[in-house]
C-alpha cells in the first residue's frame, strides 16, 4: 500500500497556532503506521493554523485549526478508516485548501511549494533542474530570458531585473558577489519569510544561477535575525545543496564554482536600502553611501555586486525552465509574473495572495480576501508599507501593477496590503508610519533625521485638536522637501503615507483641525465617551472598569465625569449592552 | 570568559555576526566583552559600539530569563499590540527595554515579527503567542516560573 | 578637462572634480556644512543642493562630478527653498545661544542662518542632553551638533583613532564615545582637530580666559605670558590678516596691552629642550640603549603612547616639552633671579594646542598656571577692543625672550633644530650648510639620514597619529632601523594645532593653509640672528648660573619627567 502523507503547516505562525505540538503528537502517535509525517512551510491562509493535510489515495484532505485533541481522531478516522471528521474540514471545498476561494483564485507560482513540500528536504524540491538548465545555456542567453521574462524587482523601487543581472555582468572584476535581500522589513509584508521558510531552494537555485550569469563567485543572503525559522530552514538547504553538489566547487561538473553564506540583519529598516545592505553585510553602520558608483560595479567590499530580493530570486528558477514567454503571458505588457500581498487588516480573510500583476484591487479585496472584516465599508488599502501610500474607495478598480500604484500616489513596495475601514483614521495611520519612519531613519541626511520627527509631530498635534491650517500647509511643503533632498530611498519615500493619505483624505484631516472631532473615532483626544440611558441596564460594569474613578451613579443610571476620563475605553469595551458611545 | 570570544571572532565573518554570537552569551552587549573584542580585532571600541548602536537587534541593558517582545508592526498596532506593552508594563512595573529586579523578565517592543495574521501578537523567547487579548497577558506570564 | 557652465558661466575643470570643485573655481559661494575636502564627503546637510539641467533631481554639488557640457544652477527658487528648509529643520534641533556661544560670529551654522535669514520655525523638542566639559581641554556640547559627521571623521581618517563616534540611529544619533564614557575617561589625546572642523559650537576648547583676566586684576600677581612658536604664525587670521602673517610683534604689543607683566618666547624653551634631547640622545645611541628616541613635545602624543603602546615609553624621550620646561624655569630660575616669590608668579603659556590643557597638570607641577590657545588669546584681545591690526611691533622681554628654535612650530622643526646641536656638539665643528631640507615639509611621514661625525644617523619626522600608527607598527615590525624620531600629533606639526583659529573651508583648503603658516615660521628661522639652540646666549647664561650642564641632576630634576601606562578606558 502507499505510504500515507500527512503534512504539517509548521511556518512561524502555523508554530504559533501550536501546529508543532500538533506535529510532535502525530509523529509520535503514527510510528507504527505506513505514514509520513512531514513538516512544510506557510500555505498562507494563517487564521486555518494549524493546517494538518493528508495526502492519500490520490485525494488531498486539508483539516483547519486542528489542536493536539483531534490528533487521536485523525488518525483513527481519516488515516485507518478513511472517514472525513466534519468538525475540522473545509467542507464547502470540498476538503480541500485548494478549493478554498482564497487560493483558488490566486496564481501561485512562487508560493507554488509552499505548504505543499518540506522545505528541510532537498529531494521533494526536485533536482535543481533550473540549475542544470542553466548550466547548459550561454550566460547571455540566460539574462536574454530575464530581460525577456520583464521580471521587476520584487522588494521596492521595482528595477527590471534583467537589466541588473546585464549591468553586473558587464562590470569588470575578478571577484564578484550576488545577494539576496531577504530583509524584510515593512511591517505587514511577510512573503519572503513564507518563501524562505517554505520554499528556500527556489531562492539557493536562483541565486547560484544568478551566480553563473553574471560571473559571480559568492553570494550572501541577508536575512533578518528576526526570522528564525527561515535561517534555520536556509541553513539547512544550505548545507543540503552543499552536498548535492550544487553549491560550492565544479557545480554539477560544469566549471563552475559557488559559494552561499547567511549574513544575519541585526534590525535596521534602512538595510533594506541597497547601499546600507552592503554595509551592514560588510559588518559595519547600515548607513547608505553615495550613488555613484552602483552596486553593480562597486557594491560589497568594493567588488560588483548583484541584489535582489527573496521574491524576485523565486521567479528566476521557473522563468529559466518554463521560459520567458510562459512567464510574461502573465502579468501586463511591462511587468511580468505575479505578486504576492501580504493582504492584512480589516479584511475577511488574511494571508498571502499571488496574482497575476495587473490584477484589480477589488478582486483582491473582494473575491479573494472576502471583503471587509464585519461587513464594515471599504474606505482604502495602504501599500507598499511605511514607503508607500494608499489606495481609497473610489480607486479600486486600479490595475496593481508598478506604474499605476506610482500613478496614483503609492507604490507595488514589497507587497504589504493593509485594508482599513470606515473605523481607521487616516491621519493616525500616516502618524503610525511617520513614527515609524522617525525610529528606522538611519539619522544620516538632516530631512530624513529631522524633518521626519517635526512631520510626525505636526499629525500628533493634529490627531490631539490643536492643529490649525497653517499646519495643512506646512506638512504639505515639509513633506514634498523630505522627499526631494533626502540622501536615499528610505528618506525619499518616508512621507509618502502623509501626501497619498492628503490628496485623498484631506477632508478627514481638516475635521480634526477645524471641528476637533475624528471622523473614524480613534484619535483619543478627540473623543468623548457617553453612556445612553436608554441602553443603560446600570449594572455598574463600567464604573468598576474604570481606572480613574470617572463613572459615577446619578439617580438609578451611571455618568462619566468628562473632566476625570482618560479616554481609556476601558468602559465601552467592557459594556456588555452597548450602552457607551463614542462621540 | 573571553576564550568563548576568541572562538567567536575564529569563526565568525563580519563584525555584526560576532557582536550577535556574543549577545546570544549574555543577552545583552557590555564594556568589558566589546572592550576584549576591540582589542583582539584591533579595532576602536568606539567603532564596535557606533555599530552595534545602530542596529535594533543590540541591547545594553541586561535581559530577563524571559524576554518579552511586543510586536508593534502595522497590523499589530492596529489590533492594539500597545495596550498589551502597557499592561505589561503594570503587572511588572518596569518599563520598555527594562528588565525585572529579580532578573526574570524583560520588556521589550519589536519590529514586524511577520506574524501579521495573528496580531496582536507576543513573543516570551522562542514561544509565539497570537490573538493575545489584554486580559489574557496576566495569565500567560505566570506560565513562565 | 571637462568643461561645463554654471549659473551660465563657463569654467573647465579637471576629470573627476566636483560641482563644488567648479564653483569654487568660479568664484561661486555654495553653502557647506559637512563636506570636508578630501576627510569628509558624504553629502549628508544637503546644503550644497544644486540644480542640473535635464535632471528632475536636486543634486549634491559636493558628491556629483562634473561632466562635459553639464548646465549647473546654484542660486533657483527651487534651491534656496531647499536650502531654507534643511537650514529650519537643522535650528529646530540646535540650541541656539549664539550670544553665550564660544563659537559666536566664527560659526558657519551662525553664518548660514543670516545669510538665508532663518527664524524659528519649530519647536526643539530634544530632551536636554548632558554637556561634556570633564575633560580640562574640550567641551562637547551635543545640544548643538548638527551631525556633520567631519569631528568623527577627522577623528578616524585623520587620526585613526575614532574615540568619538556616531552612537545610535536616526533623531537620537549622537557623537560620542563608545558606552557614552565621558570624554575624560576616554582615549580621547586633546588633539583638538575635531574642534578645528566643527561647524558650529559643538565642540570647543575649554575656555580659561575668565581665569587669565582675573589673575591679571590681581594686583598681586605677576603675570607672564609665554607664546610658542606657531602661534605667530596664525593669530593674525583672526584679525583678517593674510594667512601665513608673521605676527609676533603685534601679538607681543596686544599681549602688554592686556596687562600681562612679562611676555616671553617658548622658543626660549625650545632651545633648552634641544639641549637636553640632543644630549639626552647622544648618551642612548653611545649606550645603545632604548633606541630609536621617540620626541615628547607634543602631548597628545604621549597621551597616545602612554594608552596604546605603553610598551614603548622607555623610548620616550624623558625631557618635558618646552611648555613643561618654560614653566619650570620661571618658578625657580627666574623667580630667584627677579627676587619675585613663585607663588606670586602666574604663568600663561599661550598655544596652538588644547592637549597643552591637559599636559600643564601631567607632572603634578604647578609650574603653569593656564594654558590658553591661540583663539582665546585672540578672543581676550577682541573682548579688550584692541585694534590689533594697527599695532606697534615691540620684541619679547629678557632673559626669556630670545630663542634660536622658531622651526618648533612646524613638523620636521624639533629635528632640525636637534640636528644643527647634535652635528655641532659632536662634530665641535660649525655647520656648513643649516638648513637640513629633508626634514622640512608637510609630508606626514618623513625619513632622512645623516653622517654625523663618522656614525649613520637614521631619523624620521611624523605627524598626524594615523602616520605615527603606521611608523610605529614598522618600529615593532623591525621594518625599521631609526635612531630618532620626531612625532606630533596634528598632521603639519604645531602650525595645524587643535587650538589654532579656524580655517575658512569655503575659501581655503587646510593644506593651502598649513603651507602658508610653515613658510612663516621658515621665514622668521631664516632671518633670526642666532639659529641654534645651544648658541643662545640666554641659554648659555642660563646653564653657566644654574643648572651647571645638560642632564646635570638639577635639569633632570627640573628638565625631565616620568611616563604611565594609561588605560584607553577609566573605571
Amino acid at each position: 500500500m502507499e505510504r500515507i502523507r500527512i503534512t504539517v503547516g509548521l511556518g512561524s505562525c502555523g508554530i504559533a497556532s501550536g501546529a508543532k505540538i500538533v506535529y510532535e503528537a502525530l509523529k509520535e502517535k503514527t510510528q507504527k503506521l505506513n505514514v509520513q509525517i512531514v513538516k512544510v512551510g506557510c500555505i498562507g491562509i494563517c487564521r486555518y493554523e494549524p493546517i494538518v493535510e493528508i495526502y492519500k489515495d490520490g485525494n488531498r484532505i486539508t483539516y483547519i485549526n486542528v489542536s493536539e485533541k483531534d490528533v487521536e481522531d485523525i488518525i483513527e478516522k481519516t488515516i485507518k478508516n478513511n472517514e472525513i471528521i466534519e468538525s475540522l474540514s473545509l467542507k464547502e471545498e470540498n476538503n480541500n485548501i485548494l478549493n478554498d476561494p482564497f487560493l483558488k483564485r490566486q496564481t501561485r507560482i512562487v508560493l507554488e511549494n509552499c505548504g505543499k513540500i518540506n522545505p528541510e528536504n532537498i529531494d521533494e524540491y526536485g533536482g535543481y533542474k533550473a540549475l542544470r538548465k542553466a548550466l547548459k545555456m550561454d550566460k547571455d542567453e540566460i539574462i536574454h530570458e530575464v530581460k525577456e521574462s520583464k521580471l521587476r524587482g520584487r522588494g521596492g523601487a521595482g528595477f527590471k531585473t534583467g537589466d541588473k543581472w546585464s549591468l553586473v555582468k558587464a562590470s569588470a572584476g575578478d571577484k564578484k558577489y550576488v545577494c539576496c535581500n531577504a530583509d524584510e522589513g515593512d511591517p505587514g509584508a511577510f512573503m519572503d519569510r513564507a518563501i524562505l521558510e517554505g520554499d528556500p531552494h527556489s531562492v539557493i537555485e536562483a541565486m547560484i544561477i544568478a551566480g553563473y550569469a553574471v560571473g559571480a563567485s559568492e553570494g550572501f543572503i541577508y536575512v533578518r535575525e528576526e526570522y528564525p525559522l527561515a535561517v534555520e530552514r536556509l541553513k539547512v538547504a544550505i548545507k543540503q545543496a552543499q552536498s548535492k553538489k550544487y553549491l560550492g566547487k565544479n557545480i554539477l561538473n560544469s566549471g563552475f564554482n559557488f559559494n552561499l553564506e547567511l549574513r544575519l540583519g541585526a534590525g535596521a529598516f534602512v538595510c533594506g536600502e541597497e547601499t546600507a545592505l552592503m554595509a551592514s553585510i560588510e559588518g559595519k553602520r547600515g548607513e547608505p553611501r553615495l550613488r555613484p558608483p552602483y552596486p553593480a560595479e562597486k557594491g560589497v567590499y568594493n567588488s560588483p555586486t548583484l541584489l535582489n530580493n527573496v521574491e524576485t530570486f523565486a521567479n528566476i528558477p521557473i522563468i529559466i525552465l518554463n521560459g520567458s514567454a510562459w512567464f510574461n503571458s502573465l502579468g501586463t505588457d511591462k511587468s511580468g509574473g505575479t505578486k504576492v500581498f501580504a493582504l492584512g487588516g480589516k479584511i475577511k480573510n488574511t494571508g498571502l495572495v499571488e496574482v497575476p500583476i495587473g490584477t484589480e484591487l477589488k478582486e483582491i479585496i473582494y473575491d479573494i480576501g472576502g471583503g471587509i472584516a464585519n461587513d464594515k465599508k471599504f474606505k482604502a488599502a495602504q501599500t507598499g508599507g511605511p514607503s508607500g501610500g494608499c489606495i481609497p474607495a473610489s480607486l479600486i478598480n486600479v490595475k496593481m501593477d508598478y506604474d499605476n500604484l506610482k500613478e496614483i500616489g503609492t507604490m507595488m513596495g514589497s507587497g504589504g496590503l493593509i485594508v482599513t475601514d470606515e473605523d481607521t483614521c487616516m491621519v493616525d495611520i500616516a502618524k503610525f508610519f511617520l513614527d515609524f519612519a522617525v525610529s528606522e531613519s538611519c539619522g544620516k541626511c538632516t530631512p530624513c533625521r529631522i524633518g521626519t520627527k517635526r512631520v510626525y509631530e505636526i499629525l500628533d498635534k493634529i490627531t490631539k485638536g490643536k492643529g490649525t491650517i497653517e499646519d495643512l500647509e506646512n506638512l504639505d511643503n515639509l513633506s514634498k522637501h523630505i522627499q526631494a533632498t533626502s540622501f536615499c530611498g528610505l528618506g525619499q519615500t518616508a512621507t509618502n503615507p502623509v501626501l497619498s493619505t492628503m490628496r485623498y483624505f484631506k477632508e478627514e484631516y481638516i475635521s480634526h483641525i477645524v471641528e476637533k472631532k475624528c471622523p473614524a473615532k480613534v484619535c483619543k483626544d478627540l473623543l468623548k465617551y457617553k453612556i445612553n440611558k436608554e441602553l443603560c441596564k446600570a449594572c455598574g460594569l463600567c464604573a468598576k472598569n474604570c481606572p480613574v474613578n470617572a463613572i459615577i451613579k446619578t439617580d438609578d443610571k451611571y455618568e462619566i465625569d468628562e473632566s476625570k476620563c482618560i479616554k481609556c475605553g476601558a468602559c465601552f469595551n467592557n459594556c456588555h449592552f452597548k450602552a457607551i458611545e463614542k462621540e | 570568559m573571553n576564550k568563548e570570544i576568541d572562538e567567536i571572532i575564529k569563526n565568525s565573518e563580519s563584525l555584526i555576526e560576532m557582536l550577535q554570537k556574543i549577545q546570544k552569551i549574555d543577552g545583552y552587549l557590555y564594556f568589558e566583552r566589546l572592550f576584549y573584542l576591540s582589542e583582539k580585532l584591533d579595532m576602536s571600541l568606539e567603532d564596535i559600539y557606533s555599530t552595534a548602536t545602530f542596529y535594533n537587534g543590540f541591547s545594553f541593558n541586561m535581559k530577563g530569563k524571559y524576554q518579552i517582545n511586543i510586536c508593534l508592526g502595522t497590523v499589530c498596532y492596529v489590533k492594539g499590540s500597545k495596550e498589551l506593552s502597557e499592561e505589561i508594563s503594570k503587572i511588572l512595573n518596569i518599563k520598555d527595554g527594562e528588565c525585572t529586579k529579580d532578573g526574570k523578565f524583560s520588556l521589550d517592543t519589536t519590529r514586524c515579527l511577520g506574524c501579521c495574521s495573528m496580531a496582536p501578537v507576543m513573543k516570551i523567547n522562542d514561544d509565539i503567542y497570537g490573538f493575545v487579548k489584554k486580559e489574557q497577558v496576566k495569565e500567560i506570564l505566570a506560565k513562565y516560573n | 578637462m571637462v568643461t561645463l557652465k554654471i549659473n551660465d558661466k563657463e569654467v573647465s575643470v579637471n576629470d573627476g572634480d566636483t560641482i563644488l570643485d567648479a564653483a569654487k573655481k568660479l568664484n561661486i559661494f555654495i553653502p557647506t556644512l559637512c563636506y570636508l575636502k578630501e576627510i569628509n564627503k558624504v553629502a549628508s546637510c544637503r546644503m550644497c543642493l544644486v540644480e542640473i539641467k535635464g535632471l528632475p533631481k536636486l543634486m549634491t554639488s559636493c558628491s556629483t562630478e562634473a561632466k562635459e557640457g553639464m548646465e549647473v544652477y546654484t542660486e533657483t527658487d527651487k534651491i534656496k527653498e531647499a536650502r531654507k528648509n534643511n537650514l529650519e529643520l537643522l535650528l529646530s534641533n540646535h540650541n541656539k545661544d549664539c550670544d553665550n556661544c564660544l563659537k559666536n560670529n566664527q560659526c558657519k551654522f551662525q553664518e548660514l542662518l543670516d545669510k538665508y535669514d532663518i527664524k524659528e520655525k519649530y519647536k526643539n523638542t530634544r530632551e536636554k542632553l548632558n554637556i561634556d566639559n570633564s575633560t580640562t581641554y574640550l567641551v562637547r556640547d551635543s545640544n548643538k551638533c548638527i551631525l556633520c559627521g567631519r569631528c568623527v571623521d577627522v577623528c578616524s581618517k585623520v587620526q585613526d583613532i575614532s574615540v568619538i563616534g556616531r552612537n545610535g540611529r536616526g533623531i537620537t544619533t549622537q557623537i560620542g564615545c563608545a558606552f557614552e564614557y565621558p570624554m575624560v575617561d576616554s582615549p580621547c589625546i586633546g588633539c583638538g582637530q575635531c574642534t578645528l572642523v566643527c561647524p558650529t559650537g559643538a565642540l570647543t576648547e575649554k575656555d580659561d580666559t575668565k581665569e587669565v583676566e582675573n589673575a591679571i586684576n590681581n594686583k598681586d600677581l605677576h603675570v607672564i605670558a609665554c607664546t610658542a612658536p606657531a602661534v605667530r604664525a596664525a593669530l593674525g587670521e583672526e584679525f583678517d590678516m593674510p594667512i601665513g602673517t608673521n605676527a609676533k610683534g603685534k601679538m607681543v604689543t596686544s599681549l602688554r596691552k592686556l596687562g600681562f607683566d612679562k611676555v616671553f618666547d617658548v622658543d626660549f624653551a625650545a632651545d633648552l629642550t634641544i639641549m637636553e634631547e640632543v644630549n639626552e640622545l647622544i648618551e642612548r645611541i653611545k649606550e645603545n640603549k632604548n633606541l630609536p628616541m621617540f620626541t615628547s613635545c607634543s602631548p597628545g602624543w604621549i597621551k597616545y603612547v602612554e594608552q596604546y603602546h605603553p610598551e614603548l615609553i622607555d623610548n620616550l624621550s624623558t625631557c618635558k616639552s618646552p611648555q613643561q620646561m618654560m614653566g619650570a624655569i620661571l618658578k625657580t630660575y627666574y623667580a630667584k633671579k627677579e627676587n619675585i616669590d613663585p607663588s606670586k608668579i602666574f604663568v600663561v603659556m599661550i598655544m596652538p594646542c588644547i592637549a597643552k590643557k591637559f599636559e600643564r597638570a601631567r607632572d603634578g607641577a604647578n609650574d603653569i598656571d593656564v594654558v590658553l590657545t591661540t583663539r582665546e588669546t585672540a578672543r581676550m584681545i577682541k573682548r579688550q577692543n584692541i585694534d590689533f591690526n594697527s599695532l606697534e611691533d615691540s620684541e619679547y622681554d629678557l632673559p626669556l625672550g630670545i630663542g634660536a628654535s622658531v622651526v618648533f612650530g612646524s613638523s620636521g622643526g624639533v629635528m632640525e633644530a636637534a640636528l644643527r646641536t647634535l652635528t655641532e656638539t659632536l662634530t665641535n665643528k660649525p655647520l656648513e650648510k643649516i638648513e637640513f631640507n629633508e626634514v622640512r615639509g608637510l609630508d606626514g611621514i618623513k625619513e632622512a639620514t645623516y653622517d654625523v661625525n663618522g656614525r649613520e644617523i637614521n631619523v624620521a619626522i611624523v605627524s598626524g597619529i594615523k602616520n605615527a600608527k603606521k611608523i610605529i607598527k614598522k618600529i615593532k615590525n623591525k621594518e625599521v632601523n631609526y635612531d630618532f624620531v620626531e612625532f606630533m600629533t596634528c598632521p603639519g606639526g604645531c602650525l595645524n594645532g587643535g587650538g589654532q583659529p579656524y580655517i575658512d573651508f569655503d575659501k581655503y583648503d587646510v593644506e593651502e593653509v598649513k603651507k602658508l603658516r610653515m613658510k612663516c615660521l621658515m621665514e622668521e628661522d631664516k632671518n633670526l640672528p642666532i639659529r641654534k639652540a645651544h648658541e643662545n646666549p640666554s641659554i648659555k647664561e642660563l646653564y653657566k648660573s644654574f643648572l651647571d650642564h645638560p642632564g646635570s641632576e638639577l635639569a633632570e630634576k627640573l628638565l625631565h619627567t616620568k611616563y604611565e601606562k594609561r588605560e584607553k578606558y577609566k573605571k
